[in-house]
């Protein structure tokens, strides 16, 4: 005879507080299920409208006009990749070099302390903003659009996610590391680029990717200072095309062929950065 | 054993040490690069300073370039409505609404669904599901803005248009407040859809802060509730709750911030439309940044611009507060964790 038996009011407490449980783990389920769902859905659907798109055309052949019979991305891809590269060469010496002082050299200063802030609300800020920022500041002044300007507006995105990974990574190094390092002697510099950032390497790497990655998708800053161009161009200082801007006006638009393309354009992103993301989550698995 | 060991090294320098300092100081030794710290401490320095910078640029560019229209209306920008580039009469009223509105509708989603999504991982799944999950959410915060859009516009517009508009449309007809929420051309563009898949983009952020906030709960004090006999649901809501609130609480904002900033996806669903003669919730509105996703370009350079910087302006300033609120309520959590523990 349990002691639940003799009392039936406890009993029945008992039960209604198991019920309030499994109810509100149901719907913990449901919201995990919910979060899924959408992912499966979106990928799903991406893969299904953008596969048929994807063909040799799209890799080679420059953005047609509406109705035309042919046409690829060609000059999209390639702007996207050359403003992508420039800006990650960029952004990437300069976010390291932001994320080193934090960790190393300003961790309990004021200018240490302003700037993690600053950098995180910069890692969030709308990037419209940044478009708008490098306009008024570069398009505005040397009165066109190029390619330059798009690249300079990708830094500026690429810059916070970097500083933000390097400083994670620079502080799980042991103190111990350091210190070693200084008790031989060796001059601060030297400590930093061949022990703590060595050592924070696959972090930094990681952290880059993810900068590539998230650049790769981004749209808002390139529309007013990139711009847009119907034909092939590597000159930075002309008007660039890039996928996401094309995609934009693409699927946006009324013509059947533009939007196949912006399909066809949405599966190589889609893919792109699907995979950038998993390879900095292996990488950085992979050394820890 | 020692016997055949070779003379070491050691010894050797044992014997020449004093030789070597009998001038009374080290060897001067050439350093490789003497230089090297101070421009090393330089480089870092200017990069912070570079953010910080950055920071200061961007509002002044932003106060610069939407001078003329400060000047013209003032605060009382935020409160008209009519946008007549023809004209020349700006006011941000729609555009703000808009966009408040959207980023209310997200939330309203997200906030219940990436709490139970938090509460699964960190309670409830099995300990081998956690980091495939974990990492499936976080890949749903990777996809890009634009491919939100391109999915909203074409496949999840006409889905929801069908689905959910013309059923309550035909119900709620006639009803005062329900049928003016609901009225509209059924085409799948608006508010509500904007805001949904708002909702889709920031429950991403907004479960992975909290998975990361939830498990800064000491477990010895998950362990002592359930050690009572407290179930799951309330080892949650009143021992993981009350310990992590203001860590949640600054998620949420972090996902606001998020919300209010985004352009592309809502740019795709919202419609564009700079009228706000209706309440409805499948009406064609238009947020600060789809109105400067499409019209800042071809934008003409005077009062035009300067009102869709200025709609920028307040976009960064709100997104500003909202994203620093944020940050101070989650390092609060990380502080009081560091006392506590």
């Amino acid at each position: 005879m349990s002691i639940a038996a003799l009392d039936p009011g406890r009993m029945r407490q008992h039960t209604r507080r198991k019920a309030i449980n499994a109810m509100a783990l149901t719907l913990s389920l449901g919201a995990m299920a919910f979060g899924l769902f959408w992912l499966a859905w979106i990928l799903i659907e991406t893969v299904r409208l953008g596969i048929g798109g994807i063909s040799l055309a799209v890799f080679t052949q420059m953005t047609p006009a509406p109705q035309a019979e042919t046409g690829g991305l060609a000059n999209a891809i390639a702007g996207s990749l050359l403003m992508g590269m420039a800006a990650t060469a960029l952004g990437t010496p300069i976010g390291v070099m932001a994320g080193i002082y934090m960790a190393e050299y300003g961790q309990r200063t004021w200018l240490g302390r302003v700037t993690q802030f600053i950098n995180d609300i910069l890692l969030s800020a709308p990037s419209i903003v940044i478009g708008l920022f490098i306009y008024s500041a570069v398009v505005a002044n040397f009165r066109s659009f190029s390619g330059w300007a798009g690249v300079l507006a990708l830094s500026l995105i690429v810059i916070p996610v970097v500083v933000r990974t390097t400083e994670n990574m620079l502080s799980l190094i042991p103190n111990a590391l350091r210190e070693a390092a200084y008790a031989l002697g060796t001059p601060k510099w030297k400590v930093i680029s061949s022990v703590t950032l060595k050592s924070a390497r696959a972090g930094v790497i990681t952290g880059i990717l993810l900068a590539v990655a998230r650049i790769a998708g981004e749209t808002a800053p390139l529309l007013f200072t990139a711009l847009s161009n119907q034909f092939w161009t590597l000159n930075l200082a002309e008007p660039m095309a890039s996928l996401p801007v094309t995609i934009f006006k693409f699927a946006m638009s009324p013509y059947e062929n533009w939007r196949e393309l912006a399909w066809a354009g949405v599966f190589i992103i889609t893919l792109g950065v699907l995979a950038l993301n998993i390879a900095a989550r292996v990488l950085f698995r992979n050394k820890n | 054993m020692a016997a055949t060991l070779p003379a070491t090294p050691y010894q050797n320098d044992m014997t020449e040490r004093p030789q070597a300092t009998t001038g009374g100081k080290p060897p001067a030794r050439q350093r490789r690069m003497p230089w090297g710290d101070a421009v090393f401490s330089l480089a870092a320095h200017a990069a912070a300073w570079l953010t910080l910078a950055l920071l200061v640029g961007i509002i002044l560019s932003l106060v610069a370039g939407a001078w003329p229209a400060i000047k013209e209306y003032g605060l009382s920008f935020i409160w008209r409505s009519e946008w007549d580039p023809v004209n020349e009469k700006f006011g941000g009223l729609v555009m703000i609404y808009g966009t408040l509105a959207t980023s209310f509708i997200a939330l309203l989603i997200a906030v219940p669904v990436s709490f139970g999504i938090a509460l699964f991982l960190t309670e409830l799944s099995p300990g081998w599901l956690r980091r495939p999950l974990g990492v499936a959410i976080e890949l749903l915060a990777a996809v890009p803005s634009i491919v939100y859009g391109m999915w909203g516009l074409l496949v999840f517009g006409p889905i929801l248009a069908t689905f959910v508009q013309q059923p309550l449309q035909s119900w709620f007809t006639g009803v005062p407040v329900l049928g003016t929420l609901v009225s509209g051309a059924p085409v799948g563009i608006g508010i509500l859809s904007a805001g949904i898949i708002l909702a889709i983009m920031v429950i991403p952020f907004i479960a992975s802060v909290t998975r990361d906030v939830f498990e800064t709960t000491p477990p010895m004090l998950k362990e002592s509730a359930y050690g009572l006999g407290a179930t799951t649901w309330e080892v949650v809501s009143k021992i993981v709750l009350p310990y992590t609130k203001t860590g949640v609480v600054g998620a949420v904002m972090l996902g606001l911030g998020r919300a209010l900033g985004e352009t592309m996806a809502v740019t795709f669903v919202i419609g564009n439309f700079n009228q706000l003669n209706s309440l409805s919730l499948f009406e064609a509105a238009n947020s600060i940044t789809s109105a400067l996703a499409n019209e800042f370009a071809e934008a003409n350079p005077g009062l035009h611009q300067a009102s869709l910087i200025y709609l920028g302006l307040i976009l960064f300033f709100i997104t500003f507060i909202v994203l620093a609120l944020s940050k101070v309520l989650l390092s609060r959590l990380k502080r009081s964790e560091g006392k506590r523990s």
